[in-house]
């Protein structure tokens, strides 16, 4: 019996385990090997009895030095850095208040709107980006940070309105009833008692919310022409890429850094994120 | 301190449910009001009213003497506690409890004295820094109301506080809420559906169902004079028996009558009872106002029938049986020894009677 238990664990559990952790952590240790990796190890064939695809004997840092020096990578890495944020913090403002209206009073219509704003939500991108082009035109935001700050909103502010919506409506509405007893009015009630217990919904919208605008490609690509302004997707595609040469060790080194941030993030509100999708408030 | 008045009071949700319907209360200052009632029948619309959750339809809300009508619930000088407790779960005890104060700017050495006054009648003190997940469910509701008399309102309302906890508990906190409204001196309402605590607690007790007052009266009262067979059948547990009966008068003596019953009809409701002679009505009787036949117990008042099952509780046995085609119940002394199936003869008190209108319910 225990045998027979412990075998079907191994099938079941481990090896699955095993190869997802594979699958999903291999394109970065690639991005990190390659990162590292001596340029005339890079550009040999595989076939040559010398190759080591998986790993280098000689790990160098002259991609990132490269990186840093002669492209506009910390630029790139402020301009997504202060991008992100700001459009994460218009959306979780908008997303809050909207999620807390829709999730909690009665009004005409606010069904249709919940519904409406989610609509919004599944447009593409590739789609919606032609009739904004036109409008950060009209209104001469092209090439400055503005034209991404507010149009990453488009998408993240249906976004973090659902994900928070959900989570309001999981307090149960005592809590604030209570709070206008004691003396709330009722913005001071969600103000004082909803956001506060929201804190783990209201930081996963904001990590997600952070994560979508940070790795955004389309609208960074296209309202952004000058290389000092652009984001690190687009600028280490757009300036890494030169014909058809590419910068492997550059263009890995600056994904490495790319990503760094984000991780980050994630580790630092891994607990909150957990129990802000999951979702539970207990009086 | 003040008396809370409910004048015609009415509520229509906007799917057109109508859940409370031309309610007159008069809830005295200091007295401890219970609403009760089946699940839907109104009462906690309104308590809810009364705190100023629920918009009013209709009517008038008096607070002392003051409409409260478009007041907003903070401007009632109420306290609420709720089922489910609604303590704040990212403040810590203390907190809890001084948050209404500090919302009206009280001081902060006054927050601390009530605060600390509160949680020693309640014997809470050594759980004031913790967070409200770190309790027990009896110490979550403790702070709940504690959290409404560190305001010192003038009503308190629960909305069925004793409902999450635990049986022994619940005894237990239904003791400690009676104690300490005597105590404070406070008006209060209770809404609950347990109509033990209903009349262990109320002062006055409203029974209430489908959204229309059944009856208001203090316990005893509503026990020994219900005026519809739904109070009579709520009240009391076990229920009130009922069973519809013919009444006759074959010979100046009126006889309630069922298929293997017939009892006379007791002589203080011979005078309310004879305009129904020839149409049927619903006869009451009490579990605890039958009892097997003693040598004293006058025949016209007694009836045959066969022991289905004997519930022994100790201090009491409920012995179930069926009469006039109808299952019923009788609470006896545990020195009677019965057993099921056996055949019995049982008395009725023919004080305890009582007869109520077969279509309209109303005691007769």
């Amino acid at each position: 019996m225990l045998i027979e238990r412990k075998w079907k664990k191994w099938i079941f559990f481990y090896i699955p385990m095993a190869v997802f952790i594979l699958f999903t952590l291999f394109p970065f240790y690639w991005m990190a090997v390659t990162a590292v990796r001596p340029d005339p190890e890079l550009y040999r064939t595989w076939r040559q009895a010398s190759a080591t695809p998986f790993w280098t004997l000689e790990p160098t840092l002259e991609h990132f030095r490269g990186l840093l020096q002669t492209t506009a990578f910390p630029h790139w890495l402020w301009n997504t850095m202060l991008i992100a944020l700001v459009s994460t913090v218009i959306s979780l403002i908008c997303g809050m208040f909207a999620g807390y209206a829709l999730a909690r009073l009665k009004f005409r219509g606010s069904e249709f709107l919940g519904t409406a704003i989610f609509v919004t939500y599944l447009v593409p991108q590739t789609l919606l980006f032609i009739p904004l082009a036109d409008i950060i035109r009209d209104l001469h935001l092209g090439n400055t940070p503005w034209a991404l700050m507010l149009t990453y909103p488009t998408f993240l502010i249906p976004f973090c309105t659902w994900l928070l919506m959900g989570y309001f409506k999981t307090i149960p509405k005592e809590l604030e009833e209570c709070a206008r007893i004691d003396g709330a009015t009722r913005f001071g009630a969600m103000v004082r008692i909803i956001f506060p217990v929201a804190i783990p919904g209201i930081l996963s919208a904001g990590i997600f919310a952070f994560t979508l605008s940070w790795n955004e490609f389309i609208y960074a690509l296209i309202f952004m022409s000058s290389a000092e302004l652009k984001t690190v997707p687009v600028g280490v595609v757009s300036e890494l890429i030169r014909g058809d040469i590419f910068f492997w060790g550059q263009l890995m080194a600056g994904a490495l850094l790319g990503s760094i941030p984000v991780a980050l993030v994630y580790s630092f509100f891994v607990e909150y994120y957990v129990t802000g999708l999951t979702g539970s408030v207990k009086g | 301190m003040a008396n809370v008045t409910i004048r015609n009071l009415n509520k229509n949700y906007e799917n057109g449910f109508h859940a409370v319907k031309d309610v007159n209360l008069e809830i005295r200052d200091k007295e401890f009001m219970v609403l009760v009632g089946p699940s839907g029948c109104g009462k906690t619309t309104t308590l809810r009213m009364v705190a100023g959750l629920e918009e009013i339809t209709s009517g008038e809300i008096l607070i002392g003497a003051d409409v409260v009508n478009d007041l907003p619930p903070m401007d009632r000088n109420i306290a609420m506690v709720f089922q489910n407790y609604a303590l704040y779960p990212h403040k810590s005890v203390y907190q809890n409890m001084a948050f209404g104060l500090q919302m009206r700017k009280y001081p902060k050495d006054e927050i601390e004295k009530r605060v600390r006054e509160a949680a020693e009648i309640l014997g809470i003190e050594s759980l004031l820094e913790r967070k409200p997940r770190q309790l027990s469910g009896g110490q979550r509701q403790r702070v709940a109301v504690g959290r409404a008399i560190v305001r010192h309102p003038q009503v308190f309302l629960f909305d069925e506080p004793l409902s999450n906890l635990d049986a022994m508990l619940r005894v237990q906190m239904r003791v400690e809420l009676k104690r300490l409204h005597e105590r404070l001196e406070t008006t209060a309402i209770y809404v609950t559906h347990d109509q033990v605590e209903a009349m262990t607690l109320g002062d006055r007790v409203v029974v209430m169902k489908d959204g229309w007052v059944q009856q208001v009266g203090e316990p005893l009262e509503l026990y020994g004079k219900p005026l519809n067979r739904f109070v009579a059948g709520f009240i009391g547990s076990p229920a009130m028996n009922f069973v519809g009966v013919a009444i006759s008068d074959p010979s100046g003596v009126l006889w309630a009558e069922a298929e293997g019953l017939r009892l006379k009809v007791p002589q203080q409701l011979v005078e309310r009872v004879r305009p129904h002679t020839g149409k049927r009505a619903t006869l009451g009787m009490r579990p605890e106002a039958l009892h097997p036949v003693t040598g004293a117990d006058p025949a016209e008042y007694c009836f045959d029938t066969t022991v289905d099952v004997v519930e022994p509780l100790g201090n009491e046995i409920l012995v179930n049986f069926r009469a006039g085609g109808a299952p019923m119940v009788a609470r006896v002394d545990p020195a009677v020894r019965v057993k099921a199936h056996q055949a019995i003869r049982l008395a009725l008190d023919p004080e305890r009677v009582h007869f109520f209108d077969e279509n309209s319910g109303a005691a007769i």
